[in-house]
């Protein structure tokens, strides 16, 4: 993952700003209730969920304890369907790669489809030193990038932004980039979306590059899967004569049957759709239909380390569906820019921490962005334990020396504990017995403190936290 | 770039020391408890309901009145020309006067985009999801000819075209083809979560269930 920018406030600093802004909170309440609702509907649809599920984690891990295998195998399969490979073990080699591919056509302007994989290695930013505009496409993307704002959420990057303010932001920014906005549009997402499409129509027709992330690839066939709603992606696949798709060595299922299982889990947990309105499936190059040439770039960047910890491990299951973020309480409440990454919610807790490490403090204070309350695991659909990553990384924290980790990760839980409704959602949640919910290892002195300001603390085993106190006192932490 | 793939194997191999993985990969048993489908009953019905509740408008035909379905199609949105790809049944095609139909075998990007509708088949239907799968092959063409112009027609031969669920498309279909699944026009929420049919695919997608002779 690419550095943590300079001056990146730690979490509980950037939740402050967040819950201080009615408009932004207002609008994420909104969208995450909303999903959050459509979801729990378009699941009970299906009453196999919990096998499907059971599936989806079994066959992730499979692949994970077998993941040279499988990508010598994708390799092997993409390379005889006419496709180029090439292994990025960090951001800077992907960029490198990615820029060297789009300057051997000789082009200066790429088509994006939105993919957290190069937000996370912050291509955009690495094609733009070396001359080259990257559009992007999604109009979540697009509003985002006119408004040179940053994406607070995986699935909907510019929840916090109302009709308002995205008429504003197209009608000010959208002649620089390209076909201005129409005369007297007005903020009705149709006329929003109508001028998007124009605008973008344009660079679709004249594009010769595409640059994509995929949400899945096949080993067995190379064949690799993209999943939208826009048709946006389709464009970028089909229409430019050059496709690159840059994608994280985690994004890897055995066999195309497999597919029948995450094609399942993953529109009625991102979308609450029964099926998103467009997936698009390619294997190397197909003659006469969409790009002549397609290079895959495989991503490394942190995820190896990811793998090499047997708790954390689990991580890698993710596809990406941002169920998580949408029951968060804490997300809710703080926003996706609290997190400071392109990975917001309970998935960045655990995710960012994992792949840039804890030196700094904002990924210190990410795993006390919790109340560890486990509504993220009983919808997530590969069955991450969210939890059981976040108090382990919480002991990672802890083992580490220095004030200003010690104070970001204690002010974060603080932050996270405060909010009454947060606690009783804690307290509900580990009544219902759906896992083991106490935060019985909590590493932290004080963390019942703001809770006390106006309830009573609830039962935590006082024997954990003595034998953590213990171990913390003869490692010499601080304070 | 030989190096990082060194590199990186070398260190998947690394993480994975302290793990039992003495089966070779494909002998790792999942279990897959999950149904084969949902309903096996009634599937035409269901992938008409589904087709609709995601805001395809659905019409029943059979090859006889096909014809003048698609003329009407065409005639509402005052589309007057119609791209066809290569291998669709001529008997399909309307002969209404002031109608050009195009064959799309070679024309670009740009020239499709002043196409006002195009006109295919696919692959398979699957009734569960209210999806229609196009993989390239006769009668439905590059991926392209679907994508750019605004309209959409397919039509589905029922009952073969149709399975019930997402594990029986799947069997279906060659990965080796590249594949388009739809389900329903393009859309976005991305606006206050309010749905908006119809960014950058088709804003408007006729599905036409072609019921056999004799009725089904
Ligand atoms: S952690 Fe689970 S719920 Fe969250 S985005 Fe990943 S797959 Fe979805």
């Amino acid at each position: 993952m690419s550095a943590v920018p300079l001056g990146m406030p730690s979490f509980p600093d950037a939740a402050r700003e967040a819950t201080r802004n009615p408009t932004l909170r207002r609008n994420l309440r909104h969208a995450t209730h909303t999903i959050r609702d459509r979801r729990a509907a378009a699941v009970a649809e299906l009453d196999d969920w919990a096998e499907l599920r059971a599936a989806g984690a079994a066959i992730k891990d499979r692949t994970l304890r077998h993941l040279d295998t499988y990508l010598e195998q994708a390799e092997a399969a993409v390379v005889a369907a006419g496709g180029h490979v090439h292994w990025a073990a960090d951001a800077a080699e992907a960029n490198r790669i990615v820029t060297d591919l789009v300057r051997a056509t000789g082009e200066t302007e790429v088509v994006k489809v939105k993919s957290m994989a190069t937000q996370e290695i912050g291509l955009n930013e690495a094609l733009a030193e070396a001359g080259i505009t990257a559009y992007e496409t999604d109009l979540a993307e697009l509003i985002v990038q006119l408004g040179d704002d940053r994406p607070s959420h995986i699935l909907v990057p510019a929840i916090h932004r109302n009709r308002t303010e995205i008429r504003d932001i197209f009608r000010d920014a959208m002649g620089e980039w390209g076909i201005p906005a129409p005369d007297g549009m007005s903020d009705d997402p149709r006329e929003l979306a109508e001028a998007a499409r124009l605008h973008l129509r344009e660079k679709f027709l004249r594009a010769k590059v595409g640059v994509s992330g995929a949400n899945f690839l096949v080993a067995e066939t190379g064949t690799l899967v993209v999943v939208e709603s826009e048709g946006n992606g389709r464009m970028c696949l089909t229409l430019p004569e050059t496709l690159i798709s840059v994608v994280g060595i985690e994004k890897v299922v055995p066999t195309w049957r497999d597919l029948e299982v995450f094609l399942q889990l993953l529109p009625r947990s991102s979308t609450a759709e029964r099926m998103n309105p467009y997936t698009s499936t390619w294997t190397g190059v197909t003659d006469g239909d969409g790009p002549r040439a397609f290079h895959l770039v495989l991503l490394d960047n942190g995820r190896t380390s990811i793998l090499a910890d047997e708790v954390g491990r689990q991580t890698l299951r993710c596809i990406r569906c941002s169920a998580c973020l949408n029951v968060c309480p804490v997300y809710e409440r703080a926003g996706g820019h609290a997190y400071g990454s392109v990975y917001p919610g309970p998935i960045g807790a655990i995710l960012t921490p994992q792949l840039r490490g804890t030196g700094s403090a904002v990924d210190a204070s990410l795993p006390y962005a919790s109340t560890l309350c486990g509504a993220c695991y009983d919808v997530c659909p590969v069955a991450i334990d969210i939890p059981e990553v976040l108090v382990h990384l919480r002991e990672k924290v802890t083992a580490q020396r220095g004030h200003v980790i010690e104070r970001s990760a204690l002010r974060a839980a603080a932050w996270a504990m405060r909010d009454p409704k947060r606690y009783t959602a804690l307290q509900r949640a580990a009544a219902a017995g759906t896992r083991a919910l106490h935060p019985r290892r909590l590493p932290l002195p004080g963390w019942g403190k703001a809770w006390t300001d106006t309830r009573d603390l609830p039962a935590v085993p006082k024997e954990s936290f003595r034998t953590w106190w213990q171990r913390r006192d003869t490692s010499g932490g601080t304070k | 770039m030989t190096d990082s793939r060194a590199r990186i194997l070398g260190r998947i191999r690394t993480a994975l020391a302290g793990t039992e993985r003495t089966t070779p990969a494909p002998a790792e048993p999942i279990a897959r408890d999950y149904r084969d489908s949902h309903t096996d009953t009634g599937l035409v019905e269901l992938l008409a309901h589904n087709l609709a509740d995601y805001r395809a408008r659905v019409h029943h035909a059979t090859e006889t009145d096909l014809p003048d379905l698609i003329a009407r199609l065409l005639g509402s949105r005052g589309a007057h020309t119609l791209v066809v790809p290569p291998g669709l049944p001529d008997g399909w095609l309307p002969t209404a006067a002031g109608l050009r139909a195009v064959r799309g075998t070679d024309l670009s990007a740009a020239e499709l985009d002043a196409m006002s509708s195009v006109l295919t088949g696919c692959a398979v239907a699957v009734a569960e999801t209210g999806t229609i799968v196009l993989d390239g092959g006769p009668g439905q063409g590059r991926r392209m000819l679907t994508l750019v112009p605004d309209h959409h027609i397919c039509v589905v031969r029922t009952p073969d075209q149709v399975v019930a669920s997402v594990p029986q498309a799947l069997r279906r279909l060659d990965p080796r083809r590249p594949q388009t699944w739809i389900s329903g026009p393009s859309a976005t929420s991305d606006i206050e979560l309010d749905r908006v049919e119809g960014v950058h695919g088709p804003r408007a997608l006729d599905v036409v269930l072609l019921v056999p002779p004799g009725g089904a």
